[in-house]
């Protein structure tokens, strides 16, 4: 996504004033539909595009044919196409995701492991940010054309072109090479066994410059969106009224403007979860996180297609339902979209 | 008067005047006539690359220099963990860089205007499954699907620049989308229809030309977060590992550890060139926006 498209003017063709219920069917049945999509893609993008997975799997290895036949009758591809998609979706339901042959462990089980560092990593950036970008966007809105608004915007647009992964680079020389202040990677310190709140601070440690990247590539975004937003509403009769009574400036501000400008803000904040999952990626391989994102890594030196398939389908689902999410919180949000 | 127009060269003329308007409005926003330049500069340095520096200099079986050198007068950038010149290389990392930009730009920006047409020309069923598809991209974490792409198709130039255009037209559809119903909402393309065009007719000739501006702001925006997004997949190693560009050249740093052990001279330089090379399409992109948007104007 690029910055352009962060105007807060979203034109969504849901049906305006419709019951809860309807509204509910609605978007739940397009997340639902997404889903589905995920679940396809991932099948086909695995076991049809890139030809044979059993050469792909053995890629790199020295196997015999019969070796190969083997491995084709374990991996049921020789099923007709369609049995074959059955048995992936039951494998699915059943929180069956394959077998990952660079751990040799159940591909399930290593998402499990990784989703929590994850969270952990992507939420304390991912608060940080919008809270950042949101202060910065509606100061910087309300000043418009000033030199807090231009140094501001002009910062924004220049972290926004840092591509993330080389950002953590940079971060790793100075503060990690250089001053020696922050730890290289990983979440904790290796061959300690600490507990208890020696353990909260060495993952604290550890988190800092993973969060600040992740902060510094991504609150540009919410900074634009707010500032486009606030200024979307400075024109409005509700602020010279509030003005008229007698409100301080900086009240008009606080009370009136910020609340409707954070209105838009909100669908967009949940859109740009999955450029943070995408961030996530590469911020956890430079830091060596261990998380989904350097798990999707570690899958790509082999190829480790289950695996790889398997990051897919959990990364998109947890992305599909945060929208659904977003739908929802915009609808409890905005009064105009409620039944009229 | 002079002398009787046909209408065409009367189009012509209009459209020529109307260009030199948008070009003198564009020149008055002097951020993007910065990027502009420095943009062209970039793209002849990267074309001279060649010339400049011959790529038998950045062979490793017949580099002369050392290893990690800092900067010196024979190598203004030092060198890369295999004794090769690291300006060099920058140079011709630039190459790739801007072709998977453009390529991939090129791709994106067709998938994404013909989708975003026919969502907006079309109703009913075809209308819903368009915009689900839409949805459906636009949702999906577009890097994560990138890199499934070129992880199962074969490595390559090519395969990068399908993953990034495949996974990066759903923003653009959407704004041409709404476009497109603006304009399908006009009278002359009544008018058109009553006189018996047809679905390609209308599209073709009266709601592309409105959507070409719009598509031309979305374009040079696109190719800094393909910039972006191509140094990603090479940092990732999907990349084509015979060739050089900014994202594998950061790779190679992050593999051997230069980062860790202060060779700075081989971190910063790939990434200044990124951040320099988006900030511009930024930059440029949003000047484009602020001419051919009005309501944008003065923000």
């Amino acid at each position: 996504m690029t910055l352009a498209e962060s105007t807060p003017a979203l034109e969504e063709e849901q049906p305006r004033g419709s019951t809860l219920g309807r509204y509910l069917a609605w978007k739940g049945g397009g997340a639902a539909i997404s889903l589905v999509m995920v679940v396809v893609l991932g099948f086909f993008a695995f076991r049809v595009l890139p030809g044979d997975p059993a050469i792909n799997l053995t890629r790199g290895r020295r196997v015999s044919a019969a070796e190969v036949e083997r491995l084709r009758e374990e991996l049921g591809l020789n099923d007709p196409l369609p049995l074959q998609f059955v048995s992936y979706l039951g494998d699915l339901l059943r929180g069956d995701l394959g077998v990952s042959y660079v751990y040799n462990r159940s591909v399930g089980a290593l998402i499990l492991e990784g989703l929590g560092p994850t969270v952990l990593l992507t939420g304390s950036a991912a608060l940080i940010s919008i809270v950042l970008g949101l202060w910065l966007g509606q100061k910087a809105g309300w000043a418009r054309g000033s030199v807090f608004d231009k140094s501001q915007t002009g910062l924004a647009l220049v972290f926004w072109s840092v591509p993330t992964f080389w950002l953590g680079l940079i971060l790793l020389l100075v503060f990690s090479g250089g001053f020696g202040w922050f730890p290289s990677g990983g979440m904790v310190t290796a061959g300690t066994d600490l507990r208890g709140l020696a353990l909260v601070l060495d993952v604290a440690h550890h988190l800092v410059l993973p969060v600040l990247t992740m902060v510094a590539v991504v609150y540009a975004q919410y900074l634009m969106v707010m500032r486009a937003s606030v200024l979307e509403e400075m024109t409005s009769d509700y602020l010279t009224t509030a003005r008229a009574k007698g409100l301080r400036e900086d009240l008009v501000r606080t009370r009136h403007a910020v609340p409707n400008a954070l209105l838009p803000t909100v669908t967009l904040i949940f859109l740009t979860i999955g450029g943070l999952v995408g961030g996530a990626v590469t911020v956890e391989t430079v830091f060596s996180w261990p998380g989904l994102g350097y798990l999707t890594f570690q899958g790509l030196s082999a190829p480790d297609l289950p695996l790889l398939q398997g990051t897919f389908v959990v990364f998109s689902s947890i992305v599909i339902v945060m929208n659904f999410v977003a739908e929802l919180v915009y609808r409890v949000l905005d009064p105009r979209l409620r039944s009229s | 008067m002079t002398a009787p127009a046909s209408p065409v060269s009367v189009v012509r003329a209009r459209r020529r005047a109307r260009a030199a308007g948008l070009w003198r409005e564009f020149v008055a926003t002097r951020s993007g006539l910065i990027g502009l330049l420095v943009l062209a500069v970039v793209i002849v340095l990267a074309l001279l690359a060649p010339l400049l520096v011959p790529i038998e200099t950045l062979d490793v079986t017949r580099v002369t220099a050392g290893i990690n050198e800092p900067p010196s007068a024979a190598h203004p950038l030092g060198t890369d963990p295999s004794g090769r010149d690291v300006l060099g290389m920058l140079l011709w990392g630039a190459r790739v860089s801007l072709l998977v930009g453009f390529s991939a730009t090129a791709v994106s920006m067709l998938i994404g205007t013909a989708v975003g047409m026919a969502a907006g020309h079309f109703s009913g069923l075809t209308q819903a499954v368009i915009m689900r598809v839409i949805d459906f991209f636009l949702v999906v974490p577009s890097l994560v699907l990138a890199i499934v792409l070129s992880a199962v198709l074969s490595r390559g130039l090519w395969t990068i620049v399908i993953a990034i255009g495949v996974t990066s037209w759903a923003a653009t559809a959407r704004v041409v989308r709404s476009q497109t119903l603006t304009i399908e909402a006009r009278p002359y393309i009544e008018r058109a229809r009553a006189l018996g065009g047809g679905h390609l007719h209308v599209l073709g000739r009266h709601v592309l030309p409105a959507v070409m501006p719009l598509v031309l702001a979305n374009t040079t925006l696109t190719v800094g977060s393909a910039v972006i997004a191509e140094s990603t997949l090479s940092f990732l190693g999907l990349g084509d590992a015979t060739q050089f560009s900014w994202g594998s050249m950061l790779k190679r740093a992050l593999d051997t550890g230069a980062a860790t052990a202060g060779f700075w001279w081989f971190v910063l330089p790939p990434g200044l060139a990124i951040v320099l090379v988006v900030l511009c399409f930024t930059l440029v992109g949003r000047a484009l926006e602020a001419v051919l948007n009005p309501t944008l104007r003065g923000r």
